[in-house]
């Protein structure tokens, strides 16, 4: 018998090699035809700490974690109850454990699960050169049913610069834990194997971090002021090569103040440009947000959502920013917000965003979250975009430019320097139609309505929202939280049960008349956040009407939704 | 973009706006205007590919006043601006302008980290040593025993803030101080920094009548080009030491390494793509 899905939990102290044997793990199950996706937790040191890698395959493709870990391997017991509460086990869960490793923690001998101890440091020493994380990987890929040659093509591909004998000693070191978990599959009759699908398409493996910094290269972005700060700095660290690649460029700044103020600097001359951060990065950024309002710049910053108040939880993931982002802004300044609903669409939103911000001459923020950000992903090959930065600009010797005109779409072509007779004044004072400053009532009335004209009267197209499947009830959702509930709602189907799916990609401006269309028939609906104070739902009071019978599920980081959290609420309201 | 060939030389009047400055009259930030213009002219900067980029304070307005590109951005954060600017254009002239608070106080660590950075661009401080748009508070630069602001009736009680000294140590490879009194004297300096391959910092001394007036004695005081032109870290600080903020001239120049990010395209995004690629 083969299993859809397989969830496995590999957890150790620092240097055991833990997150080295589980991307490893995710690879060779892309090479040999699955999809995956794989989140990591560590502790709070900055260097060495114990970690754990949580993964899971799967024949068709997964966007969020189980209910639950098939399997724990545990490398060594360090630690380890410090990942109990995101360790979900079940009573036909298996945890692997070195028999030379001690006694386990209570709070595992107690979970009901089954606990196998294998000689997992003893095996490592019969292999030469051998560590017991090859061991772990080959054992692992065993129960997962990868064959030995995607195992190998990995090993390859990663310990090439090694050296063929290191590259031996871990290709004998799998081989050896492929036999020692073929016999423990047969002594325990445990089968995870998982069938693998012939499949045509190229698969990417990436992060959401990563998807995001590509999405912004695709959608035309060439310049980057970056200043470091968890679950961000990826972004930047994953722009900097790439956009000196293609001709772009990345100033690492002294702080966000800087960085935001840069990449407005970069875009008024002409440069799409991007900065990523979070929270407490967003919240120093927000005064030069208004100012690429008012001046009229097109700026994109990405925020990587952590869990807030203030530090947090650096670390981990949660949506609470999003009242920051739609309402953080001083006076009335309409802006964009979007927000990815899944790995792959990082990638999407943030190319989409970059041509919303460019068109529409404004400040964006794209809300991923950490657990979008830093978590990879096993996706197949995502189609071409045809958003690309497309600026309205001035052209060369316009009589009596004025870079404020009233236009009907409220888009007013922008001179870039370099551009003879369009030289203005960008400014944050509110300014006649002509750039120059003014505290005119009739001028403040008419830029007012100029910078929320262009975005209410947009053509945002359908991917404003992704709303998927016909039913009285919807669940309503953004961002990350929309993977878990996708594959309730998959579940659900399954049992005979429809739901409606309406996840937002566009939070502001707040479209009603496509809400009120998608919300057309639907009499009850369950609001679902990683927020503890309801701000998602909040928000959709203000701007919608929803049902009477509207619930919400609130839940705040650091514990993602499962989607089986997901059904039992549906269910209790359906 | 496009090239303008131009027939004529242009004057420091062509690089004027026809927009009345906001200043007060007698305001040393005039002459600063005048200067800057003089400088356009003297090195015949094409209009369209030189910008002039402020925070905010009565200085900071001066981008309106000149007829190239201008930027009049938020309070403090002019150099980060300009420093995006410049990276992302490279091929403009820019110009950071703006005054003693908003360069030095709400925006100082930018000032620390342009002088580290070294990015071919020009940051010129008209310093009158008070926040005269918020009508008279204490600046970094004021001497820590001016009773003149109600919000300091006492004085500051805080050392001043000595912007030459601060560029040097932050690494500034540009290092002058004009006086408004002096336009022609200060054009030259601005010339000069503008000139300067890296970051330059040209501190104006700007009296400001309304707030300040006892400074409109200053032209008194100031002795013009005395400051003699060294490239020796030490002898610069060594003239720091004992000055008292009135000599005018370039104080220290040398060559750094300017950060410039080289913009060339290599890969396609296609390539980039692969990457992901299993």
């Amino acid at each position: 018998m083969t299993s859809q899905t397989v969830s496995i939990a590999i957890t150790g102290a620092g240097g055991a090699g833990v997150m080295t044997a589980g991307q490893m793990l995710l690879d060779a199950a892309a090479k040999a035809g699955l999809y995956g996706l794989m989140t990591r937790s560590s502790g709070p040191q900055i260097r060495g700490g114990e970690a754990a890698a949580f993964i899971r395959l799967s024949s068709d493709p997964v966007a969020c974690p189980d209910d639950h870990f098939d399997v724990l391997f545990c490398f060594d017991w360090m630690n380890v109850d410090r990942f109990a509460a995101e360790l979900p086990l079940r009573n036909d869960s298996v945890i692997i454990g070195d028999a030379s490793a001690g006694e386990a923690p209570d709070v595992l001998k107690n979970s009901g699960a089954r606990m196998v101890l294998v000689p997992l440091s003893d095996t490592a020493k019969e292999v030469e050169g051998g560590r017991p994380n090859m061991i772990g990987l080959g054992m692992l890929g065993e129960i997962a049913g990868l064959p030995l040659d995607a195992l190998s093509a990995i090993l390859e591909k990663v310990l090439k610069r090694k050296g063929q004998t290191a590259l031996d000693a871990s290709i004998a070191g799998v081989k050896r834990g492929m036999e020692v978990a073929g016999e423990l599959e047969a002594e325990i009759g445990i089968n995870l194997h998982l069938a693998s699908k012939d499949s045509e398409t190229t698969r990417w493996s990436l992060t959401g971090n990563e998807a995001a910094g590509m999405g912004a290269i695709r959608g035309g972005v060439r310049f980057c002021a970056a200043y470091p700060i968890t679950p961000a700095t990826e972004i930047l660290e994953w722009l900097a090569p790439n956009l000196e690649k293609v001709g772009g460029t990345l100033v690492q700044a002294e702080d966000e103040l800087a960085s935001v103020n840069m990449i407005i600097g970069g875009s008024f001359g002409g440069v799409p440009s991007i900065t990523a951060t979070s929270g407490p990065g967003l919240a120093l950024m927000t005064e030069a947000l208004g100012l690429a309002v008012s001046a009229e710049i097109p700026i994109v910053v990405v925020d990587v959502m952590r869990g807030g108040p203030s530090t947090g939880i650096p670390t981990k993931s949660e949506q609470s920013d999003l009242n920051i982002a739609l309402h953080g802004l001083h006076g009335d300044a309409p802006h964009i917000v979007t927000a990815p609903n899944s790995i792959s669409d990082c990638l999407f939103t943030t190319q989409w965003t970059v041509h919303l911000a460019e068109a529409l001459q404004t400040t964006a923020i794209v809300l991923s979250d950490q657990s979008l950000g830093q978590s990879r992903n096993v996706i197949d090959k995502p189609a071409d975009l045809a958003f690309v930065a497309k600026r309205e600009v001035a052209p060369a010797h316009v009589v009596d430019y004025k870079r404020y005109a009233l236009t009907d779409s409220g888009v007013s072509p922008m001179a870039i320097p370099g551009t003879p007779g369009g030289e203005y004044v960008a400014d944050g004072l509110e300014t006649q139609e002509n750039a120059r400053p003014s505290s005119q009532a009739e001028d403040h009335y008419a830029q007012l309505d100029k910078r929320e004209r262009k975005l209410t009267g947009f053509d945002y197209g359908q991917h404003w929202a992704e709303i998927e499947g016909d039913s009285d009830f919807a669940v309503i959702t953004f961002g990350s939280v929309t993977a878990p509930v996708r594959e309730a709602i998959k579940r659900l189907e399954g049992e005979g049960q429809k739901v409606k799916l309406i996840s937002m990609r566009l939070l502001a401006p707040a479209l009603p008349d496509r809400f009120n269309e998608a919300m057309a028939g639907v009499k009850k609906a369950l609001v679902v956040e990683q927020t503890h104070s309801k701000q998602f739902y909040r928000y959709l009071r203000s701007e919608f009407d929803l049902p009477k019978d509207t619930t919400v599920l609130a839940k705040p980081g650091p514990l993602p939704f499962r989607p089986n959290e997901i059904v039992t609420q549906i269910k209790e309201l359906a | 973009m496009d090239q303008v060939v131009q027939h004529k030389p242009l004057t420091f009047k062509d690089y004027k706006s026809d927009y009345k400055p906001v200043w007060c009259p007698g305001c040393g930030d005039f002459s600063v205007l005048a200067s800057v213009t003089k400088a356009l002219a003297e090195l015949q900067i094409a209009r369209e590919n030189c910008a002039v980029i402020s925070g905010i304070g009565c200085s900071s307005r001066i981008p309106a006043y000149t007829s190239v590109y201008g930027f009049h951005g938020i309070h403090g954060r002019a150099l980060a601006s300009a420093t995006g600017l410049k990276v992302a254009r490279p091929d403009l002239t820019v110009i950071a302008t703006g005054g003693d608070g908003d360069g030095f106080s709400i925006g100082g660590n930018h000032f620390l980290h342009a002088c580290r950075r070294n990015v071919d661009m020009t940051y010129i401080v008209m310093d009158n040593e008070v926040y005269g748009m918020t009508k008279g508070q204490a600046s970094p630069t004021t001497a820590s025993d001016w009773e003149g602001s109600k919000l300091t009736p006492h004085g500051t009680g805080v050392s001043p803030f000595n912007p030459l000294a601060v560029a040097l140590s932050a690494g500034a490879g540009f290092v002058a101080r004009g006086f408004a009194g002096d336009p022609n004297g200060s054009a030259k300096l601005i010339t000069q920094a503008i000139q300067h391959k890296g970051f330059s910092f040209v501190q104006i001394l700007s009296p400001c009548v309304t707030f300040r007036p006892e400074q409109t004695e200053w032209k008194k005081i100031i002795r013009k080009g005395e400051i003699s032109e060294t490239n020796a870290l030490a002898e610069a600080m060594a003239f720091l030491a004992t000055d008292d903020g009135f000599s005018t001239g370039v104080l220290y120049e040398t060559q750094r390494p300017v950060y410039a990010p080289k913009q060339e395209e290599k890969y396609s995004v296609k390539d980039i793509e692969a990457s992901f690629e299993l």
